[in-house]
């Protein structure tokens, strides 16, 4: 892999990201601020699980959202730079591999999704929430990043339109961003609905980060599961390069 | 320079291109001419790695483009039809990206976006964001990026389209002066007379075949030098002669309105393929 052009495919969107900044962590902000007030704050010291507010257990769930969300939004820029800027034709012409040209949106993904934590911690410290943040949490944090910014590579890769790209984040992250541990214990759901939701890479991510937020050992499980889901999401992305020729 | 051989495109059961045959010399200006549809982007994006052939092959400087598609790639520059800018960034950051795209050390790349911004007369434009550029700048902004890497082959796709002509007439002095500096250039335009006046061949291409290849004097020869066009009954009617005398001479019996011109490529064309390029 030339080292070089992956990092060129990475620097053209972090320069983009640096000129949209204000509007994106303002985008960014808007949302955890809405859940806090309203789920968190709203509800004062009513519900608690483990000991803990809810507000303090809806801050890890919304850093494994958002770091999946925000990681996976990398999709509609590669879409907008491929449908209506016509930019990615650049890197088709260019002679980079295609591992070059995924695995620098991939980490421009990741970054998008480090930042989006940023501001969400940021706010949760607004909140007065604190919890701990050690090198286990922010792993889980890369990891889910790392599978949901190479499925976004992927996707996009494959589809064949901008609105194809949207019902693709309907159907598969919206219900993700509910169903996966962030705003209840995956453990109160039946049975059969506990075991369908564990299929979900944002389960996993939203139980090692909530586990290492409380200062409790994570699952290792969920680590292995979100490495391996990354690999055979990256996996699939290099190979997608190739059907976005006509 | 450029080899092409039994190049075929399918788009499910639709021919784009019926099996194109072609060799461009080194330093040649090569124009692709023919009307929309033709197959003329479809021949450029296969040749540039964005499009799959269906059947086929091709090389650029001896690098076939399905088997090394890397060196055939870094063999050329390509100035696609569509702004493909990134607007958000500015003159010096949409050249850096390229070159480093390409794989050039940071002192070439600084010395070769000084060096072709002044070529394209863009360099107080540098710290510019592209979205503040005007259509015509952006277009020399492209053929600065595409000749950034000093690729062998220069690839343009109507790389006037949409201008104004006093700006189109800019771009042309600008690729004569590419060429002049020993860049092969393949260029595809509807227009008669960019493939005229920048040409040293012109491939007439219609329907996913070219059907016929020469130079602009050759091609327009074989009509003859003078045409007289009249709109009688049955619309505009054409008549071709060797030399200016002998089209005033029968024009000289003519009762009705005519013009007369110097025969032009488009007249070729319509000879051959019993239509207009435009």
């Amino acid at each position: 892999m030339n080292i070089q052009a992956c990092y060129a495919v990475f620097l053209r969107e972090i320069l983009i990201l640096k000129r949209r900044l204000k509007r994106q962590i303002a985008g960014m902000t808007v949302s955890p601020l809405l859940y806090m007030i309203a789920f968190g704050y709203a509800m004062g010291d009513a519900v608690r699980f483990d000991g803990h507010t809810y507000l303090e257990f809806l801050v890890p769930g919304l850093v494994a959202m958002a770091s999946m969300t925000q990681s996976f939004g990398i999709a509609t820029d590669i879409n907008v730079a491929r449908f209506y800027w016509f930019i990615f034709e650049e890197f088709q012409a260019a002679p980079i591999s295609n591992a070059a040209y995924v695995s620098g949106e991939v980490l421009a993904g990741m970054t998008r999704g480090l930042l989006a934590i940023c501001v969400i911690l940021a706010i949760g410290l607004g909140f007065g929430v604190v919890l701990d943040y050690g090198p286990l949490f922010w792993l889980a944090i890369l990891l889910n990043s790392f599978v949901f910014a190479s499925l976004a590579v992927g996707l996009a890769m494959l589809v064949k339109s901008h609105a194809d790209q949207s019902l693709l984040t309907n159907f598969v992250i919206t219900p993700m961003a509910f169903l996966g541990g962030t705003f209840f214990p995956v453990q109160r759901l039946p049975e059969w609905a506990g075991t369908l939701v564990k299929l979900l890479p944002l389960t996993h991510a939203s139980a090692a980060i909530r586990a290492t937020a409380f200062g409790h050992s994570p699952p290792a499980m969920a680590y292995l599961v979100l490495l391996a889901t990354g690999v055979v999401f990256f996996w699939l992305a290099l190979h997608a390069v190739n059907q976005a020729r006509d | 320079m450029i080899s092409v051989r039994g190049l075929k495109k399918y788009y499910a059961k639709t021919e784009a291109l019926a099996g194109i045959d072609l060799e461009v010399a080194a330093g040649e200006l090569f124009a692709y001419l023919g009307p929309n549809g033709a197959g003329k982007t479809t021949t450029i994006r296969i040749l540039t790695g964005l499009t799959r052939l269906s059947a086929g092959q091709a090389s650029l400087n001896g690098h076939d483009i399905e088997k090394q598609p890397l060196a055939a790639k870094r063999q050329c520059g390509l100035v696609p039809q569509q702004i493909n800018l990134d607007s958000e960034l500015t003159v010096g950051e949409n050249l850096d990206i390229h070159g480093r795209i390409f794989g050039m050390p940071q002192a070439l790349r600084r010395q070769r976006t000084a060096r072709l911004l002044d070529y394209v007369e863009l360099a107080e434009r540098r710290d510019s964001l592209v979205k503040q550029l005007s259509g015509g700048l952006k277009r020399r902004l492209m053929i600065a990026r595409a000749l950034l890497h000093n690729p062998r082959i220069l690839f343009l796709d109507e790389p006037t389209v949409g201008l104004d002509p006093g700006i189109r007439r800019r771009i042309w002095a600008l690729v004569k002066r590419i060429q002049k500096d020993g860049t092969t250039i393949f260029l595809t335009t509807h227009y008669i007379e960019e493939a005229e006046f920048l040409a040293d061949r012109v491939a007439f291409i219609d329907r996913g075949r070219i059907v016929a290849v020469d130079s602009p004097a050759a091609l327009m020869g074989r009509m003859g030098s003078w045409a007289i066009d009249q709109v009688g009954d049955q619309g505009m009617q054409t008549s071709y002669f060797k030399s200016r005398e002998e089209a005033r001479s029968m024009a000289a019996g003519q009762e009705t309105e005519f013009t007369l011109r110097r025969v032009n490529l488009e007249d070729a064309f319509l000879a051959l393929t019993g239509k207009r390029v435009k």
